[in-house]
């Protein structure tokens, strides 16, 4: 009965200390989003006469909306890139011997460890000697070629997980090379695809290191978001900060439905409940 | 009657006399280690070939190389008179079941089965029709609009047979396509398929190392050993007239008698018999169901010999008996169920049924 009891008590602890962490993590942004509706703008507590004014301010701010579309911009493009230089990096990875393939592997992980500002730097040194004016490009040719490790290590992995006897079912079944290349290798990978796309835009979207050395005249949101700051908090930035979070709120969901839709419980488990 | 064409398939062995596919001295090695070494082999038309073999020997290997997966490092393979090793395992009118199926996980049983005519680029409804009378033939049709993944691995099986067939190759290649299943589904398989591959009348080059299996289905069994073929024969003739040593202990259970022939008479641990083969030292398999207890009226003909039972082993319809015989020789015997066996036995066979071997030679 005691011995019930002190169990009991224990683990009552783990409950608060749950709520500790969750608390660290995500005060911050629960009062990023509620101060986005405070009428007495930033300042203030507890957060009065709660309004959406910051919200009509930010629909009637064009330069915001312009980086907003200059980051979606450049997001797509190296999403792009990436996957198209990716790809193939993989399957040569995974299925071609070639002299200096584990150079090769360890040497296009590099890009993901470096410091974005020594990546940031180097790329603009190189634009200068190679007198590339900055602009939204050479943002997009430094995220491009920076992530292109990430579409790399994500399709590599899933095509560690392929199959191959599906492959040769394909070849088998009549199907040349390149039909079974599109039919059955690219429809196994979509996944690990998709996974590096989002994965990549998000990176993209959010990058200010590279983008900070390769800026020409137009701002990417985080770029104009700090310039801003340097001005001065104003609930606006909490306003379109909040619009953020919500759209990778739901790019998160909707990543999570795929792959349980897809069976693949390990990895439902894995950010599950 | 499935059963009953089964019985009729044993009876007639191989049906075809034309060749379809003529393997001419094949031999492939990977590194250094030789796997096929000089593999001669014609396969006819509508016949139930299986190639038996331990893991090594290099069945899987061979049928990749007839598949096209793996290209031969010598020898060629002709197909209905065309060269078929020189042409993409695309272009090979030969379809194959895999090991583990190998079914496309994203797609639906149907289109599975209709991958082959859709890259063939047959009409739409040539292949809905076809498909749907493929998943008929494998009585699969229930579960067209079914992922792989939502299926038994039985019915993966069927999948995997029906998309192999549907194209209607010269040909089917299967690789070990049972030894997924458990043991009760695996002898109803081995019926079904040996039924359907007669009412299809395709070749089938089946790929096993259970020899039971191999005996079951097969028109001709090719056994392979270390890369090389040891005997190509029918069933019934390789179990009764094995050609080595190796075919006789890995085809059922025997008994190898080591002995000499001198003037036509074997000897062999004091046991002795007129013989018609030529002098020279011999082997000998005699198989346990060809040894009976001693019967007085047939004293004449037959070998006799006694011996001690040293071990027993009861194998519900009959029991297969160790005994201890003069000179150390040890021999097993296979008889009807008996409750009490003990002490010494009166045995005898016939000289018929001791069929001399060749010695099985190590390879390394």
């Amino acid at each position: 009965m005691s011995a019930c009891h002190r169990d009991f008590r224990a683990s009552g602890w783990l409950p608060w200390h749950a709520v500790a962490v969750f608390a660290f993590l995500y005060l911050p942004i629960v009062t990023l989003i509620v101060y986005s509706f405070n009428g007495q703008g930033v300042g203030g507590f507890p957060p009065r006469n709660l309004t959406l004014d910051w919200y009509r301010m930010l629909f009637a701010d064009d330069a915001i909306w312009q980086s907003v579309l200059n980051s979606l911009l450049v997001a797509v493009a190296a999403v792009t890139i990436a996957l198209a230089f990716g790809i193939p990096a993989a399957l040569a990875l995974d299925r071609a011997n070639f002299p200096g393939k584990a150079v090769f592997r360890r040497l296009v992980l590099l890009p993901l460890i470096l410091p974005g500002i020594i990546t940031g730097l180097s790329l603009l040194m190189l634009f200068r000697e190679a007198d590339v004016k900055l602009s939204l490009v050479t943002i997009i040719l430094g995220h491009g070629t920076a992530l292109i490790s990430v579409a790399t290590t994500e399709v590599f992995a899933g095509l560690q997980k392929l199959d191959r006897a599906q492959e040769e079912a394909s070849l088998d079944l009549g199907a040349n090379y390149w039909q079974t290349f599109w039919r059955v290798t690219i429809p196994n990978l979509r996944l690990s695809i998709i996974g590096a796309a989002l994965l990549i835009f998000t990176l993209s979207m959010d990058e200010i290191a590279v983008s900070f050395f390769l800026i020409g005249r137009d701002n990417t949101l985080p770029l104009e978001i700090w310039g801003r700051l340097r001005r001065g908090i104003t609930p606006e930035i909490n306003a379109i900060s909040s619009i953020i979070f919500v759209f990778s709120l739901v790019v998160i969901v909707i990543w999570y439905r795929l792959r349980v839709r897809e069976g693949q419980p390990e990895i439902a488990a894995e950010l599950g409940p | 009657m499935v059963a009953t064409t089964n019985e009729v398939s044993v009876a007639t062995g191989v049906k075809g006399t034309t060749t379809l596919l003529d393997i001419r001295n094949v031999a492939k090695s990977f590194g250094p280690n030789p796997v096929l070494r000089d593999i001669s082999l014609q396969i006819a038309e509508g016949e139930f070939l299986t190639i038996l073999g331990e893991s090594g020997s290099g069945k899987t290997t061979l049928l990749r190389i007839i598949a096209g997966f793996e290209s031969a490092d010598a020898g060629e393979i002709w197909m209905a008179g065309e060269r078929l090793d020189r042409q993409p395992p695309y272009r090979r009118r030969v379809n194959t079941v895999f090991q583990h199926y190998a079914l496309f996980p994203h797609l639906t049983v149907a289109e599975n089965v209709g991958y082959g005519l859709r890259v063939a680029k047959v009409a739409k409804d040539e292949i809905a029709a076809r498909v749907e009378q493929a998943l008929a033939m494998v009585k699969m049709a229930a579960f067209a609009q079914s992922k792989p993944a939502k299926i038994s691995g039985g019915q993966q099986q069927r999948i995997a047979l029906a998309r192999a067939l549907v194209n209607r190759p010269r040909l089917l290649l299967l690789d070990e396509p049972l030894s997924a299943l458990d043991a009760n589904l695996r002898r109803q398989m081995q019926v079904e398929l040996k039924s359907l591959q007669r009412e299809v009348g395709i070749a089938f080059v089946f790929v096993t190392h259970d020899q039971e299996e191999a005996m079951v289905m097969s028109d001709r069994i090719a056994l392979l050993r270390l890369g090389e073929l040891e005997q190509v024969a029918s069933p019934r003739e390789i179990y009764s007239r094995p050609a080595t040593a190796y075919t006789a202990q890995f085809i059922g259970h025997t008994n190898l008698l080591r002995g000499e022939i001198k003037d036509g008479i074997a000897r062999c641990s004091g046991l002795s018999w007129r013989t018609g083969f030529r002098d020279g030292p011999a082997l000998f398999s005699l198989r346990p169901e060809n040894i009976r207890l001693a019967n007085a009226a047939t004293a004449s003909g037959v070998v006799r010999l006694r011996g001690k039972i040293s071990r027993q082993a009861f194998h519900g319809a009959t029991e297969l008996l160790q005994l201890e015989c003069a000179e150390g020789l040890m021999v097993s015997v296979r008889t009807a169920t008996r409750e009490n066996w003990q002490g010494e036995l009166e045995l005898e066979f016939s000289p018929a049924d001791a069929v001399p071997v060749r010695e099985s030679e190590e390879r390394h």
